[in-house]
């Protein structure tokens, strides 16, 4: 389970992050919207303990995130925003890389490599160096890196961002798949997403949560059922 | 350990996967055989040792170690990798050790491909050895010392070239504090902590282990020094967290 308690993140006197509580059950996939600046990627970041929040917590598989984060990161999977990784390195390069820290051995490994190879189609990039990728590449690399041990919380900034309709569904198909079972967040700015592969979406406004209610209830708020009209009008 | 050794395999691939490893051995050899053949005049001195060699790598160092040191973590916060490293399951001691250990590593190759050097006064002559190998040991402490506090730097600021003046500037201090220059200032006007300045320099530490006396305190006082940093390192990574 994933639960965000009382997330605050100030910064002097702006507070990006004002006081955000949710939780993701197993199964759910949960779809961050907002405007840019609305505190979707510093929610993320606090939640995978690349920043300390000012206050609140957040509890991964029972593990609370700035008192346990070895045991909160094992469970956890996270696509950092823009999906940074290291340039020079091959990409069998960087996934061997992540496969030694996420001590994955013998047969396990190569099977996981294997199969998160295949499901992002990196056989062809895997002897490149991650900086002569093209974005849409370098996006299924950290999406690969993020999978890779299986987590059972998957947290993902922008995963689709950068790729071209095809590999936007492909990624979608893979978290559809992936999600029985799981926890995922994905941030994202296409709201088709959100119907796409979320059971329930959060938009987040100046910091707050204005919205948390499945895609359906989302939709039924607008006259004309289209998603941008919702967003526009609780964002505004 | 497992995760040190994880990001020490990684970093120091890193190195030889980049131009920047091969350009800085050429140099490193390059300026510290020039500065041994023709300004420590190592030929026309007609002994065999290798004082005029040793007696440059403070002030090779000086420039070179930062510029090593200088990418250490400006460059993971620049490209952002940073956010990656910091969400794995490590620790930031281990980040900040499996780092340093590579760096070091590698400076210690560009240090022991000189060599030749040390078979050319082999040939000439008949050299103590023993005190050869103290002063390859203490050269080698010395660059670890110049490289945690260069590491440090790196994690303050995520511009390098800031981090390459800084650390200069700080090597430059820890390594002049122990010279006449600096000293007869401090024996001047506070003779009491003059010994003090003196003992926290690279200079006088290293010149004590190439005359080739392993002395407990010299390898005492790197051990602390390089620690010192690195744990600064740790504390200026984890303020940034909080930021």
């Amino acid at each position: 389970m994933l639960e965000i308690t009382n997330l605050t993140k100030r910064y002097g006197s702006f507070t990006a992050v004002d006081n955000v509580s949710f939780r993701v059950q197993p199964g759910e996939v949960l779809g961050f919207l907002g405007p840019n600046g609305a505190g979707k990627s510093t929610t993320m970041r606090m939640i995978a303990g690349f920043l300390s929040p000012t206050a609140g917590s957040a509890r991964i598989c029972g593990h609370d995130i700035e008192d346990e984060p070895l045991q909160a990161k094992r469970c956890m999977g996270y696509l950092p925003e823009g999906a940074p990784s290291y340039g020079e390195m091959t990409v069998r390069g960087f996934l061997d890389f992540i496969a030694d820290i996420r001590q994955l051995t013998g047969t396990h490994r190569s099977e996981r490599l294997q199969k998160v190879i295949g499901q992002l189609q990196l056989q062809a990039v895997l002897e490149q160096s991650v900086e002569t990728l093209s974005k849409g590449f370098r996006r299924r690399v950290g999406v690969a890196q993020a999978i890779l041990h299986d987590p059972q919380v998957l947290i993902m900034d922008e995963p689709t961002d950068g790729l071209d309709p095809n590999q936007k569904h492909e990624v979608r198909t893979l978290i559809n798949a992936m999600a029985p079972g799981k926890i995922i967040v994905i941030s994202t700015h296409i709201l088709e997403e959100v119907d796409a592969v979320c059971t329930r979406a959060i938009i987040l406004a100046r910091g707050r949560i204005v919205v948390d209610e499945t895609p359906q209830e989302l939709a039924a708020r607008a006259p004309s059922g289209r998603l941008d009209d919702v967003f526009r009008t609780v964002t505004a | 350990m497992h995760n040190v050794a994880a990001i020490f395999r990684r970093e120091l691939k890193s190195y030889f996967a980049t131009p920047l490893a091969y350009v800085f051995i050429v140099i490193f050899l390059l300026l510290a055989s020039v500065l041994t053949f023709y300004m420590g005049g190592l030929y026309s001195r007609g002994q065999a040792d290798l004082e005029p060699f040793f007696g440059f790598h403070p002030w090779l160092y000086l420039f070179l170690v930062p510029a090593v040191a200088m990418r250490l973590w400006a460059e993971e916060r620049a490209s952002g990798s940073i956010e990656l490293l910091m969400t794995l399951p490590v620790t930031l001691g281990q980040a900040v050790w499996g780092k340093f250990l590579a760096a070091w590593s590698f400076i210690g190759i560009a240090l022991s491909l000189t060599f030749p050097i040390w078979i050319t006064v082999n040939y000439l002559g008949d050299p103590d050895n023993g005190a050869i190998f103290a002063a390859y040991l203490g050269s080698f402490l010395m660059a670890g010392g110049f490289l945690a506090i260069g590491t440090c730097m790196s994690a303050v600021t995520r511009n390098p070239v800031v981090a390459f003046i800084l650390a200069v500037v700080l090597c430059f201090a820890f390594t002049v504090s122990g010279s006449p220059m600096v000293l007869d200032v401090f024996q001047a006007i506070a003779p009491a902590i003059a010994d003090a300045v003196a003992s926290l320099s690279f200079l006088s530490h290293f010149q004590s282990i190439s005359r080739g006396v392993i002395d407990l305190r010299d390898l005492v006082y790197f051990g602390l020094l390089i620690g010192f940093w690195l744990t600064a390192t740790g504390i200026v990574l984890d303020m940034k967290k909080a930021n």
